[in-house]
């Protein structure tokens, strides 16, 4: 058994929510390079080359690669044998969403009811995962997630019968639904399989994926790349300007289902694919 | 090539401006989105004057972050347009000439700008750091309450727009995508 303070998780919350807005990824930085090489449509050209000085900007200055800092998604695997001293979890990643988008000059984008809309001024309440696992550690990982591309995500309760020729369909339809809106190159995240609610959650965590990292069975590592390179012909391009560079990488993740159902979700991301991980 | 304009967006100069040119602005532009959006046509609903003149004005879809100290504007890049075409057609109407955002437009909104003369402009999404740059004053003038979502007014300098709908309803989101596919299927 180990003891882990409440207020070590805030002040980690609080930094990570500060560097995840303010520095992209590298793996995101590297997909957005190598894109731009493979580039061959002018005006998708300019705007890759903007979108690389937008998040050098951001690095050399300590300032948001976008505007929309998100909704503070957090995703916390806590060691089965760790105990929390000192106060409440979630009252602890809240506090530290709280001063880390204060702090970091960030901005409150969170409304307390989703109808009657009135900001909650700190950006709280994070949207909290939180998954037991073996050990005495707590990983952290906080990712930022803005709704210009959160709004194209979609969910369907596809047939068995549909298929794996019916997943293609829906991907594809989900991006040419999407266009120009999430600010494309977007990473598509899907989740296949489980039920309504564990798809969603799937499709979520597999934008928190290296980019260009494969899954572990070939099955699916080879429609990963499928859907990419048939996104990339789709010519929605930067921006939807047209051009070549619609996606930066698609991620799949599955889990087992039931006999009657084939549940799949796609979480879309924009280029600024925010998330940074720390474990304490 | 890239082109250099001025504001105000006067009828001649939006005539002058075709989907798919790319343009350096500078002038003074209005930040609104969602809440500020519907404010204002219920202002105008109500036989209200806007918070600034409608005539020949350009509105930059944006909430900004907040500013750091020293700064004139935290990152301000451009919102999803769409969210505000169901407002669009109604201050098209009463002068509003430019629209800087990024997304689809729905007919209705192109319509109205084919009827007014408007212009739609593209900033690159996700770029807020780099547009912040271009804003060299801002001031709030209206809706503080709304935080992010106040009404500013802006002096933006040599802001890299892309003209995505011009006044005649032509759409470089279409036609940009088509040229491409034809590029690559010969």
């Amino acid at each position: 058994m180990r003891e882990i303070c409440a207020d070590l998780i805030t002040d980690v919350t609080e930094r990570l929510c500060i560097e995840a807005n303010e520095h992209l990824p590298s793996d995101v930085k590297e997909a957005i390079q190598n894109c731009r090489a493979c580039e061959d449509w002018e005006i998708a050209q300019g705007v890759l080359d903007r979108i690389i000085e937008n998040y050098q900007i951001a690095d050399a200055a300590h300032v948001p690669i976008c505007q929309d800092t998100g909704m503070a998604c957090v995703f916390l695997e806590i060691g089965q044998d760790v105990h929390i001293t000192g106060g409440d979890l979630t009252g602890a990643v809240n506090e530290g969403v709280r001063r880390g988008y204060e702090k970091g000059y960030l901005r409150k984008s969170v409304v307390r009811d989703p109808v009657r809309r009135t900001n909650t001024g700190d950006n709280t309440p994070a949207m909290l995962y939180t998954e037991i696992v073996p050990g005495e550690q707590i990983k952290i990982t906080v990712a930022p997630k803005g709704f210009g591309s959160e709004n194209m995500s979609a969910i369907r309760m596809l047939k068995p019968s549909a298929g794996l020729q019916g997943i293609k369909d829906f991907i594809i339809e989900t991006v040419e639904a999407a266009g120009p809106n999430p600010c494309p190159p977007m990473v598509v995240g899907v989740g296949i399989g489980g039920t309504f609610d564990k798809a969603a959650l799937l499709s979520k965590k597999a934008l928190l994926r290296p980019i260009h990292s494969s899954h572990t069975d070939p099955f699916y590592a080879a429609l990963e790349k499928e859907m990419l390179e048939k996104i990339n012909r789709l010519g929605i391009g930067p921006q939807g300007f047209g051009g070549r560079t619609t996606a930066l990488g698609v991620h799949i993740e599955t889990m087992p289902t039931h006999i009657a159902g084939m549940p799949c979700a796609i979480n879309i991301n924009c280029h600024v694919t925010r998330h940074t991980t720390e474990v304490i | 090539m890239v082109r250099k304009i001025r504001l105000p967006l006067t009828e001649e100069l939006a005539k002058t401006l075709k989907a798919g040119d790319e343009v350096l602005l500078t002038g003074v532009v209005y930040t609104s989105r969602d809440a500020g959006h519907k404010r204002m046509c219920e202002a105008l609903a109500q036989g209200r004057e806007l918070p600034f003149d409608p005539k020949d004005a350009t509105i930059y879809y944006v909430g900004p972050s907040p500013a750091k100290p020293g700064q004139v504007i935290g990152s301000a890049g451009p919102t999803t347009s769409g969210r505000m075409d169901a407002y669009a057609p109604t201050l098209l109407s009463v002068g509003v000439r430019g629209m800087i955002g990024k997304g689809a437009r729905l007919p209705e909104v192109v319509e109205a700008m084919k009827t007014y003369h408007g212009v739609y402009f593209g900033a690159i999404g996700g770029a807020g750091a780099l547009l912040a740059q271009c804003i060299k004053k801002s001031e709030l003038i209206a809706y503080e309450d709304l935080g992010a979502e106040a009404l500013r007014r802006l002096f933006v300098e040599d802001m890299p727009l892309v003209v995505i709908i011009d006044q005649e309803g032509n759409n470089l989101y279409e036609a940009g995508r088509r040229a491409y596919l034809e590029k690559i299927s010969k």
